[in-house]
C-alpha cells in the first residue's frame, strides 16, 4: 500500500521563477497490487511526488506509508532496504556508463546479493523481453535514447519489486515498443506489484484505463 | 556465462592509483625518518643518563701542597683515598694540558702565565650506591677545600633534552599521520564528486552505506598500503646512511647485523604500512559516511 496524508514538499533551493513548495496538501492511497497513471502538465509535481514514494525526498509535512511502513521512521539501512523492494525508472535514465547493458540491468541483484546463476538466468530473460538480448554487451553510450530506456526498464524490473515507479518511460519508445512496455508493467502488477506510472502520453492512458492521480500545481485534483 | 563484476561504482578510475600513493609514500618515508628519530633518542637517552649519572670529578686546589696529616702532597692524599674505596672505579688525574684546555674560554691557553695555579682535577666512576657525601667528607679532612661533583644535574638536563626530542619526533610522527588522512580524504572526496551521479543511483537503488564506504575504503586500504610499503623502501638505505652518520654517538654497529639499523626500527618498520593501510581504510570510510549523510 503507498498512502500519502496531506503531504507537503518544499525545495530549498527553488530555482528563480519556481515554487518552492513542490508539492501541496497531497493525500492519496493507493491498495495494494493496484495501478495509478499520475498526469499533469510539467511542472505539476509529478516527479516530486515520484520522489517522495521511493525515498528520494523527505516531506516538509504530513506522512507518507510506503509498502505498509512509515518513511519518517525508517533507519537509513531500513530505508536501502526498503529501496530494494521499489523498482525505478528514472526519467533520465540513470544508466551507469562504466557498465554495460547486462551489468546495468544486474545491478539491483547484485546490491541484494542475489546469486549469479539466479542474476544471470533473470537479466538474460528480462533483456529478451525488452528486446536487447543482442545488446547486452553495448555500453550506455553504445545505445540510443530508446534503448537505454529500454534498460532503465529492464533495470527496475528485474527484481520483480512490489512496488514499480516509472517516470515518462515510454518517452522515448515509439508506440510498439510503448506497447510492449505496458504489457510488461501490466504483467507484473497482475502478480502483485503496485504501479505507479506519470506520463504525458494520453493515447497510452486512454488504451489502458487505470485510475488516475491528476496533479496541478502541486495540489491533486483528482484521484481515481 | 557466469560474468563477475568487482568495480560496481568504477571507483578503481576514480582514486588514481598515481596521486595517492605516491603522496602516502612520501608521507611513509617521512614517517619512517621520525620514527627512527623517536627510538634514537630513547636509546641515545638510555646510554648518556647512565653515563652521566655515574661521572664523578674532583677537584682538588694547590694539590702539591701538603695535605692535612703532612704525609704526602694533597694530590697523592686524595688519590690514595680514592684508590682505596671500591665504589671508585677508574681515577684518572687529568694533564695540567687538559686542563688549561677546559678553562681556556676563561683563563686564556695559559693559566700559569697569569700566575694561577689550577686545581689538580680527577676524572672517575661512581659505582657506589646514592650520592658520595661519606667521600667527599673524607677528602675535605685529608684536603681541605677539596670539591666532589657528581653528573647528577647533566643527567638531568640529558634527559630533558632527550625527552623534548623524542616528543618532537613522535609529534612529526603525529602529524605526518594527520597529513596523510588529509590526502586520503582530499582524494576519496575528488572520487565522491567524480562519481557523484553514480552513487546517488546506486543509493537510490538499495546500495547500503556500508556498501558504498567499503568500496572506497578498499581501493583506498590498498592504494595506501602499496604508497606505505614504497616509501618505506625508499626511507630504509636513508636510515642505514643515518645510523651510520650517528655511529660514533651510539657506539660501533653489531657485527653482520642487517644494514646496521636499531633492531627496534627493524620490528617497528613493518607497521608504518600496516598504520598507512589502517588510515586509509578509516578515512575513506569516514568520508564516504558523511557524504552520504546528505542522501536521504
Amino acid at each position: 500500500m503507498v498512502r500519502f496524508d496531506d503531504v507537503w514538499l518544499r525545495y530549498r533551493h527553488a530555482a528563480p521563477g519556481e515554487a518552492a513548495e513542490a508539492l501541496r496538501g497531497v493525500s492519496f492511497e493507493i491498495e495494494d497490487g493496484g495501478f495509478r497513471w499520475l498526469t499533469g502538465p510539467s511542472g505539476a509535481g509529478k516527479t516530486s511526488l515520484l520522489k517522495l514514494i521511493y525515498l528520494a525526498e523527505h516531506p516538509a509535512r504530513g506522512r507518507i506509508e510506503i509498502l505498509g511502513t512509515r518513511a519518517a521512521r525508517l533507519t537509513r539501512r531500513e530505508a536501502a532496504m526498503l529501496r530494494r523492494r521499489i523498482g525505478v525508472v528514472y526519467q533520465d535514465f540513470r544508466l551507469l556508463p562504466q557498465l554495460d547493458a547486462y551489468d546495468n540491468v544486474a545491478l539491483p541483484m547484485r546490491l541484494a546479493r542475489r546469486g549469479e546463476a539466479q542474476i544471470e538466468a533473470d537479466v538474460t530473460e528480462i533483456l529478451r523481453w525488452v528486446g536487447l538480448a543482442h545488446r547486452m554487451d553495448a555500453h550506455p553510450d553504445e545505445l540510443s535514447g530508446g534503448e537505454q530506456q529500454r534498460i532503465a526498464i529492464a533495470r527496475a524490473v528485474v527484481g520483480r519489486p512490489r512496488l514499480l515507479v516509472a517516470d515518462e518511460p515510454t518517452g522515448n519508445l515509439d508506440d510498439e515498443q510503448a506497447e510492449r512496455l505496458m504489457v510488461l508493467i501490466t504483467a507484473l502488477n497482475s502478480l502483485g506489484t503496485t504501479v505507479i506510472v506519470a506520463t504525458h502520453n494520453n493515447a497510452l492512458v486512454e488504451r489502458h484505463p487505470f485510475p488516475r492521480l491528476g496533479l496541478e500545481r502541486g495540489r491533486l485534483v483528482r484521484d481515481g | 556465462m557466469a560474468r563477475r563484476r568487482g568495480d560496481l561504482l568504477g571507483v578503481r578510475a576514480a582514486l588514481s592509483r598515481r596521486l595517492l600513493p605516491v603522496l602516502v609514500g612520501a608521507m611513509s618515508f617521512l614517517a619512517a625518518l621520525a620514527l627512527a628519530g623517536a627510538l634514537a633518542c630513547a636509546g641515545l637517552a638510555a646510554s648518556w643518563r647512565g653515563e652521566a649519572a655515574s661521572a664523578l670529578m674532583i677537584q682538588v686546589p694547590q694539590p702539591d701542597d701538603p695535605d692535612a696529616a703532612h704525609d704526602a702532597t694533597r694530590l697523592a692524599a686524595v688519590q690514595r683515598a680514592l684508590a682505596g674505596d671500591p665504589a671508585v672505579r677508574g681515577p684518572a688525574v687529568m694533564s695540567a694540558a687538559e686542563v688549561n684546555r677546559l678553562v681556556a674560554p676563561w683563563l686564556g691557553g695559559d693559566a700559569a702565565a697569569l700566575g694561577l695555579t689550577l686545581p689538580a682535577v680527577i676524572n672517575a666512576e661512581w659505582a657506589g650506591p646514592g650520592t658520595p657525601d661519606a667521600l667527599a667528607a673524607r677528602l675535605q679532612t685529608l684536603s681541605p677545600g677539596t670539591l666532589v661533583k657528581t653528573g647528577a644535574l647533566w643527567a638531568q638536563r640529558v634527559a630533558a633534552l632527550t625527552a623534548s626530542l623524542q616528543g618532537c619526533a613522535l609529534a612529526v610522527l603525529a602529524i605526518v599521520a594527520l597529513v596523510a588522512a588529509a590526502v586520503v580524504a582530499v582524494a576519496t572526496r575528488a572520487g565522491l564528486a567524480q562519481l557523484r551521479e553514480t552513487i546517488e543511483t546506486v543509493h537510490g537503488l538499495g546500495a547500503l552505506d556500508a556498501d558504498i564506504a567499503g568500496r572506497f575504503a578498499a581501493r583506498a586500504t590498498w592504494l595506501a598500503l602499496v604508497g606505505s610499503v614504497g616509501g618505506m623502501a625508499l626511507a630504509l638505505p636513508v636510515l642505514a646512511w643515518l645510523v651510520w652518520l650517528a655511529s660514533p654517538f651510539t657506539g660501533p654497529a653489531r657485527p653482520g647485523a642487517f644494514v646496521h639499523l636499531p633492531p627496534a626500527l627493524l620490528a617497528l618498520a613493518p607497521l608504518l604500512p600496516g598504520g598507512a593501510a589502517f588510515i586509509g581504510w578509516g578515512t575513506a570510510q569516514l568520508t564516504v559516511r558523511g557524504w552520504l549523510r546528505r542522501l536521504p
